[in-house]
């Protein structure tokens, strides 16, 4: 019995969302008396950071895989050598792909967007898009549980993890990654791993204001984003739209301006920790799901408020 | 091209949320539902758009009972040839994923497209599930995708940009935003929905998981209103009491 997180690389290094589940795993590893072993494919510089999620043991495979199916084949594989119950991935693209693979390879059950580690055979997710949680049972003996982004944070007072190589026959590869493109070049982080977020709408009322929502991001490290009726009509690119539609987000802080808060926007966006809502129309439905509101102007309160973080900053 | 799209109903996103039954299940009297959105906008559409520009047929394929025939003659209204419902009322990601892969197996598919998650759900697994039951391979959160003989050029969802990949077919893939836009069906689509095929089969399978509980979140507190011409007061109140910044 151990617990094995399946961790995908960029860049060489370890995923935000790899080291949330690694984090994880270490955590239910521990809840449990038991070990928790992590599984990579590709290189990584000595334990890659992973031994301080709490992880012991890094299973390397040197392939540098990225089709589904082939990591279905190698986690399958990997669990099978250290005698895992149960099985953590990120819920991005990777997890949502591989996790579900694994469930059915090894003929576990699957429960995604896990917000919480298991408890008395339940383990917690966010259902209809954050507006109610369920407690799900696994009914078979083994689980795979990929874990929302955010929501479970990354441990750093782990040890160092022992590396060891590790190999199985995975098959022939089906999907190619042929090229990336980073979705902006001034280094934001992106927005699905976004802790801070500041966002803007209709409110704003031209794409040649955002001047000053880029300047409050910039001053408090944040990323940008919109809300739906912006991306559409082109003032924003596509992806930067949070919303039910968009992107899900579960950011620490969301600060939205001149968004009215439609229910279609707030599905995306109600996981967040703390939300502040700046409008001019005190009646607008966001304040109602809003910790901190000012009602007033976008125009004047932002730069009053990016003026107040780069006073605090120096 | 021979395209299936995995069709399934949500409740409107405007619903009231509430459960019954001690939180086992969900009231659902007086919710009206939608096809879910991801299913709809993204998957259905961009299933459309290929066999409008190649030729081939659109199936749709819907797990559920009697209960789910509005949405799907929704989707037929946009643009399906065709439907077929496998008659079980689902529980679990697993158990829909072996109705549809057993039913999908040997029909000669070449893409099974599905949105990216169900807005009720939201378990996103569905796909690579079905993926994996038939050995085909998968792409997960797809902004984009043409196909070009037998190989597929998708782009997707990636930390901090998108990854474009060459995928053989037949494949199968989870939509979402930036795949297509949204069509509203036209008369001539809702008259003729009314007649196109609706098969319906009937299926068994387990799931694997089972919700035990449902709750909502607690009540949100106040919203602390600060004043216009006091806005710098937020950002103390964002690091001393709030402590996100």
């Amino acid at each position: 019995m151990s617990v094995l997180a399946i961790v995908s690389l960029k860049n060489g290094q370890p995923t935000k969302g790899g080291l949330e589940a690694a984090s994880y795993a270490a955590a239910y590893a521990k809840s449990l008396g038991t070990d928790a072993v992590a599984l990579i494919s590709g290189s990584i510089d000595g334990d890659g950071g992973l031994g301080a999620t709490g992880v012991q043991r890094v299973l390397v495979h040197a392939g540098g895989i990225t089709d589904s199916s082939q990591w279905a084949k190698l986690g399958a594989a990997a669990g099978l050598e250290i005698g895992a119950d149960a099985t953590v991935i990120s819920h991005d693209h990777f997890g949502r792909a591989v996790g579900p693979r694994m469930a059915v390879r090894i003929g576990a059950g699957m429960v995604s967007g896990v917000t919480a580690l298991p408890k008395s055979g339940l383990v917690r997710k966010n259902v209809f898009s954050g507006k109610a949680m369920a407690d799900v049972a696994v009914k078979q003996a083994k689980a795979v549980y990929s874990v929302t982004p955010n929501a479970f944070g990354i441990a750093s007072d782990g040890g160092v993890a022992t590396t060891e190589s590790f190999d199985a026959e995975v098959g022939a590869v089906r999907e190619q990654v042929v090229s990336f493109h980073a979705a902006s070049e001034d280094g934001q982080v992106p927005l699905p791993e976004a802790d801070l977020v500041v966002s803007a709408g209709r409110g704003l009322k031209g794409p040649e204001n955002w001047g000053i929502v880029e300047d409050l991001a910039q001053a408090l490290g944040a990323t940008t984003a919109c809300s739906r009726p912006v991306s559409d009509i082109g003032w924003r690119p596509h992806h930067e739209h949070v919303g039910q539609t968009g992107i899900t987000i579960r950011p620490n802080l969301y600060i939205a301006a001149g968004i009215s808060g439609a229910i279609q926007h707030l599905a995306g966006v109600n996981q967040s920790k703390v939300i502040v809502v700046i409008n001019t129309d005190p009646e607008a439905p966001f304040f109602k799901a809003a910790d901190y509101g000012i009602v007033g102007d976008a125009f004047e309160v932002l730069p009053r408020l990016t003026a107040a973080v780069r006073a605090l900053n120096s | 091209m021979k395209i299936l799209v995995c069709v399934s109903q949500a409740p409107d996103t405007t619903s009231r949320i509430a459960f019954t039954e001690g939180g086992k299940v969900f009231e659902s009297s007086g919710v009206q539902y939608i096809v879910n959105p991801y299913d709809e906008w993204y998957a259905l559409v961009r299933g459309i758009e290929l066999k409008e520009s190649l030729g081939g047929s659109v199936t749709t394929v819907t797990v559920g009972s009697a209960a789910c025939d509005p949405v799907i003659r929704k989707a037929l209204a946009i643009g399906a040839d065709d439907a077929v419902r496998l008659d079980v009322d689902p529980t679990d990601a697993m158990q829909v994923a072996s109705l549809i892969a057993g039913y999908a197996t040997d029909k000669g598919f070449d893409l099974i497209l599905c949105g990216k998650e169900t807005i009720d759900h939201n378990g996103s697994i569905v796909p690579a599930m079905v993926a994996e039951m038939m050995d085909w391979p998968f792409i997960a959160l797809a902004s984009k995708l043409e196909v070009n003989g037998r190989v597929a050029s998708v782009q997707r969802e990636s930390a901090g940009g998108t990854e474009s990949v060459e995928v053989s077919l037949p494949l199968v893939l989870s939509a979402a935003k930036g795949m297509a836009e949204q069509r509203i069906p036209n008369m001539r689509g809702i008259m003729s929905a009314r007649s196109k095929p609706l098969l319906v089969e009937s299926g068994q399978a387990e799931p694997a998981t089972e919700v035990q509980e449902f709750t909502l979140p607690p009540p949100k507190g106040a919203c602390k209103i600060i004043p216009a011409e006091q806005a710098e007061e937020l950002i103390r109140l964002l690091r001393e009491e709030a402590k996100v910044i």
